[in-house]
């Protein structure tokens, strides 16, 4: 009894967030600006665990911001640098009214600007947290560096974008960091590994844009903005670790190698070193030019023992793949045509250790004239091609990118001119138990293990045999309707071992009606006991163990219905196929 | 002269015209008219040359020009004359017509040379500057229809009237000259004097120069050549001969105090220097050069955003084919909402790389992401990560708590109608079942042998089995009756001493009519068949319970509106009452408490238990469910069971709580009946799904552990008919197995 009236919402949750407008309002911006702010800053509004506590009793929607985040904007000097522009615009526009042509002179001089050095600092303390967050900046600066100088955005944005783009691709050859290409309709996904973090960013196909109307590109340019000082200092950063000049320099051999004398035709000089730079065919200098061939310092041997020695054996084995994955296309000497995507495959291929060129017109920084005896694989992309030499072989362009994923170089068979292509599959898929897994993915794991290349590699053939029969003669035609058969078998083989597979996966889910007992199958009889026993326990479940418990198996079930609608459809196109050889057989 | 002289002689004619009006000879105006046309050109020519008039000696050039002018028109006022001439001939007022002609002629050279004559005239008005002024009519620049009604048009120099012509031309005559005249294009009204005038070709041209935008003048050289005063040669002598100003040689004032203002701004701060172009654009260095750890904690709760995820085989350019839609998947992901697509784009195969065109939605899915990582709430969710094996709990196996009914052993077939109730007889011998066909059946339990059928004539609701070993009673609910069978299936001993408790009553009957039960003896027919009394109720009965002692018989009759709900019947005295006064809902199902003197009464939403010795209600159980259908006592008499039709049972621990222990959601229909084992600790339930769910539930001594339920079995067999399953189950007295009876007219037996 007694004591003070308590009051509602002036503790707990509700006094720990703000409403938007009421922030806005806290620190006197208008809208656009506050949103600046918070694209800057890192704000983001917070879903509040009890709305209508948070929200006074009242259920209308509303963002909220944690009340501390609000409160750290206050003293953000960069609110102030948002005043002086305010204040400035409304000068110049008085200016202009008057016509003081002087004044906006004098004005515009002392445009007001500022840096973003100190957030990025605050917003990532440590270079490792930054590199964490960078695969956004570098989608967009990807995105801004692929657009045209018109009207947009600021000329000097794209270019910047375009600086840091060609500066971090050059990073990411010379410390042969990426993992993974994946080709994919909307662009070029690419997984690198920098630190010990995995990177992934997407470049869009070098088209012009259709920019669409329904896009606000200030938002945009704001977080260009901040992405490029992130960018900008993580490479500074990223070069500085690899004892590389920064803003980067090319090589002093290679930079004699490029000088050519048509070169002020190509580009004006204070373009030509960047045009140079992004050909992406030459090294880098270093600051300290005898390191090239480091010693990596080796790790100490400590006395393991039981589970972490197999743990370390695996990390081992690990590491000594992507060693050898690094060195993937080292010794090859790749000569790119000119309708292949030129840049892609040039960073793709140097990441890996392969030398590259291409024809002299297509760019600038072409090592290689066709007409060398030396090169191994020519990247075509056409359906046939007139003059071709000997002692090379004529690829599409899939194969570099396979080759990667596989981490292995695949048999180039399949990649031929005018051949039917395998599919490209998604590096990013990790198929666990129970999920659907493409044969092809089964074919590359083999090859992988490097169990049965014969087999595989026979199987391959006969199927380049099958391929090709359509156009040659019918004189093995018995031969090979006998592997066929064989295959077929095997195929089936696989087929039912996925579906026992699956099967298992699904065991938990047999439905066992009573009354319908086998006697002569004790096994069985004992599953069904199970199962029984298992159903009367899930019934005396809670409720609301019951509703998770009935969610995860929903889940399940989806993912099996799914795999084996994958399964099924891929069964039918494989029939379809046969069915069609056939006939154009007969 | 010839001007002069000729003006002088218009003055003269215009006050003879004054005078005579009408009365101008022919001749005289013709005479007049020639001379006049030649002067009126003769002054039109002057404007023009009207400098040249003045520099020069005299107008004999303008003199001549006129004279040839007339020369050339005179021919067209001849024309005129001959035209004058014919109309002359057709009337008299025709000469007057043409006598107007000639004075507008007259007036209008007047106007137009009025200045020239002015000047010609008296020297005295040369440098008049009223050229403007038109002095034959002295009205001035008025609109002149206010001179509509007046016969007069205006004043003359002399103050004297000017009269209108004598009549204006109608529509027809202007018609007809426009037609007839070729000079009518040529002809001007004079609004001023009232007359016509037609200008010669040289006005004629004047007048297309000046709409043209010509000067006036045909002699005017618009083009003539400059004069340059400035060129670009450097001349010997200056273009002015004035000498500099002294301020050239002193310094401004205004300037200095401009240059102190903007001194004494910038020293103020509020103009600031030129700033140094600011490079800092695009510059870097390396800011994580000292990463302190004490900037490391953070402020705040962060929630990093999650990243995009990552694409699988289905966004590859060259997918395998399963990824690919067919053409029902394709239609059903143009249909769906953008929202509900679980692929934001369709799969896409291309042959080859070179035909990838550019992604049409990349900038947008840029811009969302934009839009995510600053617009969107954030919230930390706790992934559950849990093995679905672990939720299951871990109860101790059915097998550890046999025995209990597991196999379908015998089926009872008979019934034609669907079997309503069940009850087996104290020694677990016989089973009575009651039926919508109107029959009780009495069945051997061993041998599902039929032994007896009674015909009763209605659809039985509920049949129950006097449960004193001691006599061999069965009560039946049909219609509004209960009937009290003697079914003579036990020890002749047995038979005998039930056929006494019945009888022994006949002395009390009378004392009682006046109640709303009417209790009769059977007779003929019917006491053949076995039924000894029926009881008459108001309503129809629904259920029948006994007391464990076998004298006492409770009826329910459901209704909303009454409080005759329940009678409870004394059948050795053959005595009813109605225990409760008061409505307290609709009564599901009644039951006696198997020891103690306790009356359970089930409504709609709870059970009430009535103290009979004191006549109280002592507890109240809330059953949490909307409607309950049946209730079942444990022997110990401390556990209730409630089923209902929402598919749930409740079990209620009397000494625990009013409210439910456990709600039990095994089934997945209308739960129609319960029932407990009296000496195992089983429990089973009834519902319309067809299936007889058989739990354990044992009960401790001890106060303080709760009752165990685990469900051990569920038995099928009933098949739905009518969407009714499983209507009533009952267990067996001593052995561990179950009745049920189903809506399929079959009664089946679980061991």
């Amino acid at each position: 009894m007694g004591g003070l009236q308590k009051k509602k919402f002036e503790r707990g949750s509700a006094t720990n967030y703000i409403t938007r407008n009421k922030a806005r309002k806290k620190l006197q911006l208008s809208l656009p600006d506050f949103r600046r702010l918070c694209i800057l800053k890192g704000i983001y509004p917070h879903e509040p665990k009890h709305k209508k506590k948070v929200n006074k009793g009242s259920t209308a929607p509303r963002t909220f911001y944690l009340l501390k985040d609000i409160r750290f904007l206050l003293h953000e000097p960069i609110v102030g640098k948002f005043r002086d522009y305010k204040v400035f615009v409304r000068k110049l526009k008085k200016a202009y009214g008057k016509t003081e042509w002087s004044a906006v002179e004098r004005l515009k001089e002392n445009k007001p600007t500022y840096k973003l050095d100190h957030i990025i600092k605050e917003r990532y303390p440590t270079f490792i947290d930054a590199l964490r967050d960078i695969d956004d900046s570098l989608c967009m600066c990807f995105l801004f560096s692929t657009f045209a100088r018109t009207g947009k955005c600021h000329v000097q944005t794209i270019q910047l974008c375009r600086r840091l783009t060609v500066e971090w691709m050059n990073y990411v050859i010379t410390a042969r960091a990426l993992r993974k290409v994946f080709i994919s309709i909307k662009g070029i996904y690419y997984q690198a590994e920098v630190m010990g973090q995995l990177i992934t960013w997407l470049v869009p196909y070098q088209f012009s844009h259709d920019h669409p109307t329904d896009v606000d590109y200030r938002v945009m340019a704001t977080f260009t903005e901040l992405y490029t000082t992130l960018l900008g200092f993580i490479n500074f950063r990223l070069y500085h670790s690899l004892n590389l000049l920064y803003p980067p320099k090319l090589d002093s051999k290679s930079e004699s190698e490029l000088k050519e004398e048509n070169e002020e035709d190509y580009a004006l000089n204070s373009e030509c070193y960047l045009e140079k730079l992004s050909a992406l065919s030459a090294s880098l200098a270093r600051v300290v030019s005898t390191a090239e061939e480091e010693e990596e310092a080796e790790p100490d041997q400590f006395p393991i023992e039981g589970e972490d020695l197999e743990k370390m054996e695996e990390k081992e084995k690990k590491q000594k793949e992507q060693e050898a994955q690094k060195k993937l296309f080292e010794g090859l000497k790749f000569y790119l045509n000119r309708e292949v995507p030129r840049e892609s495959l040039a960073f793709v291929i140097r990441c890996f250790g392969g030398e590259v060129s291409w024809d002299k017109s297509v760019c600038i920084g072409s090592t290689y004239e066709v007409t060398d005896e030396t090169i191994t694989h020519q990247i075509v992309d056409r359906p046939n091609i007139n003059k071709q030499y000997i002692n090379r072989y004529y690829i599409q362009p899939q194969w570099v990118y396979d080759c990667i994923n596989a981490k292995i170089l695949l048999p180039v068979e399949d990649y031929f001119l005018g051949v039917t292509l395998p599919p490209h599959l998604s590096p990013f898929v990790e198929e666990k138990d129970g999920d659907y897994m493409p044969p092809e993915k089964v074919k590359i794991m083999a090859l992988q293990r490097g169990e049965k290349p014969v087999h595989e590699q026979e199987d391959d053939d006969e199927e380049e045999g099958e391929d090709d029969d359509e156009g040659e003669d019918e004189e093995e035609e018995d031969d090979n309707e006998d592997e066929e058969d064989d295959d077929a078998e095997s195929e089936e083989k696989n087929l039912k071992k996925m579906e026992e597979q699956r099967s298992q996966g699904k065991s938990l889910q047999v439905k066992v009606t009573p009354g319908k007992m086998k006697v002569q199958n004790p096994a069985r009889l004992e599953q069904e006991e199970k199962a029984e026993e298992k159903r009367l326990a899930i019934m005396m479940m809670k409720k609301k163990e019951k509703y998770l418990y009935d969610k995860i198996m929903f889940g399940k079930k989806r993912k099996i219905r799914e795999a084996n609608k994958l399964a099924a459809k891929r069964k039918a196109y494989d029939d379809a196929e046969k069915a069609k050889k056939k006939k154009a057989r007969k | 002269m010839e001007g002069s002289s000729g003006d002088m002689r218009t003055s003269e004619q215009r006050e003879k015209m004054n005078k005579v009006r009408a009365t101008t000879t022919r001749k005289r105006s013709k005479e007049e008219l020639e001379v006049k046309q030649d002067q009126i050109f003769n002054f039109n020519n002057k404007p023009a040359e009207e400098e040249e008039d003045e520099d020069l000696s005299d107008s004999e050039d303008s003199v001549y020009s006129g004279l040839e002018d007339s020369g050339s028109d005179s021919e067209d006022d001849e024309d005129e004359e001959e035209q004058s001439d014919d109309d002359d001939d057709d009337d008299d007022d025709d000469d007057v017509k043409a006598g107007s002609e000639q004075t507008q002629q007259t007036e209008e050279r007047e106007k137009k040379g009025g200045v020239k004559e002015e000047e010609n005239n008296e020297e005295e008005y040369k440098h008049d500057s009223s050229d403007e002024e038109d002095i034959r009519n002295t009205v001035g620049n008025i609109p002149m229809e206010w001179y509509r009604d007046f016969p007069h048009i205006g004043y003359n120099l002399d103050g004297k009237k000017i009269y209108k012509p004598i009549r204006n031309k109608d529509e027809l005559d202007d018609f007809l000259d426009k037609m007839e005249n070729p000079d009518y294009w040529r002809t001007v009204h004079d609004k001023q004097t009232g007359s016509d005038i037609v200008l010669s070709d040289e006005q004629v041209e004047l007048v297309n120069r000046l709409q043209r935008g010509q000067f006036g003048d045909v002699n005017f050289n618009e083009y003539e050549p400059s004069v340059e005063f400035f060129s670009k040669d450097v001349m010997l002598h200056p273009v002015t001969n004035r000498p500099a100003d002294k301020r050239s040689f002193i310094p401004s004032l205004i300037e200095k105090e401009k240059v102190s203002k903007l001194v004494h701004a910038i020293k103020m701060g509020w103009i600031k220097p030129r700033r140094v172009e600011d490079n800092s654009r695009g510059h870097y260095y390396n800011l994580w050069a000292s990463e302190d750890s004490s900037i490391l904690a953070k402020h705040r709760m962060h929630l990093p955003a999650p990243k995009i995820p990552l694409p699988g085989h289905q966004e590859s350019y060259n997918p395998p084919p399963e990824y690919l839609f067919t053409d029902e998947e394709r239609a059903l992901w143009e249909q769906q909402d953008p929202s509900d697509r679980k692929l934001p784009f369709v799969p896409m195969k291309f042959s080859s790389l070179r035909q990838v065109p550019a992604f049409p939605r990349f900038i947008h899915e840029r811009f969302e992401r934009c839009l995510d990582l600053y617009l969107c709430p954030r919230q930390r969710k706790m992934r559950v990560n849990v093995n679905p094996e672990d939720l299951i709990p871990k109860l101790p196996k059915p097998k550890d708590l046999q025995p209990f009914p597991t196999t379908q052993s015998l089926v009872y077939r008979g019934h034609s109608g669907l079997v309503r109730s069940i009850s087996v007889s104290p020694s677990g011998q016989w089973l009575a079942s009651g039926s919508d066909d109107g029959s009780v059946r009495f069945w051997e339990v061993s041998s599902s042998r039929c032994m007896k059928t009674v015909q009763v004539g209605g659809a039985v609701k509920n049949v129950a089995w006097n449960p004193n070993p001691s006599v061999c009673l069965l009560a039946v609910a049909l219609d509004s009756v209960v009937l009290i069978l003697s079914p003579s299936l036990a020890d002749r001993q047995v038979v005998l001493s039930s056929e006494q408790l019945l009888s022994g009553q006949q002395e009390a009957e009378p004392t009682d009519e006046a109640g709303p039960v009417i209790w009769s003896v059977a007779e003929g027919e019917e006491l053949n068949q076995g039924i000894r009394l029926r009881i008459q109720h108001p309503k129809a009965v629904h259920q029948v319970s006994w007391h464990a002692k076998g004298d006492y018989l409770a009826s329910m009759m459901p209704d909303h509106s009454s409080h005759l709900q329940v009678f409870i019947h004394q059948v050795s005295r053959r005595r009813s009452q109605n225990p409760f006064r008061r409505n307290k809902g609709l009564v599901q199902c009644v039951s006696f408490h198997p020891i103690r003197p306790y009356f359970f009464v089930a409504t709609q939403r709870s059970v009430r238990i009535y103290n009979l010795v004191k006549q109280e209600m002592t507890k109240k159980l809330q059953a949490n469910s909307k409607w309950i259908s049946s209730m079942a006592i444990h022997p110990g008499g401390d556990h209730v069971i409630c089923g209902s039709y929402d598919c749930r049972l409740s079990w209620f621990d009397l000494d625990l709580s009013t409210k439910p222990y456990k709600m039990l959601r095994h089934h997945k229909k209308a739960v129609r009946g319960v029932a407990y084992h009296r000496v195992y600790p089983l429990f089973a339930s009834a519902s319309d799904d067809g299936s007889v769910i058989v739990c354990h539930g044992t009960v401790y001594n001890d106060l303080l552990q709760n009752p165990l339920i685990v469900p051990v079995k569920v038995l099928r067999g009933h098949v739905t008919t009518h969407d009714l399953g499983v209507l009533d189950v009952t267990f067996h007295p001593t052995q561990p197995w179950i009745f049920s009876s189903g809506a399929d007219a079959t009664i089946r037996l679980f061991t």
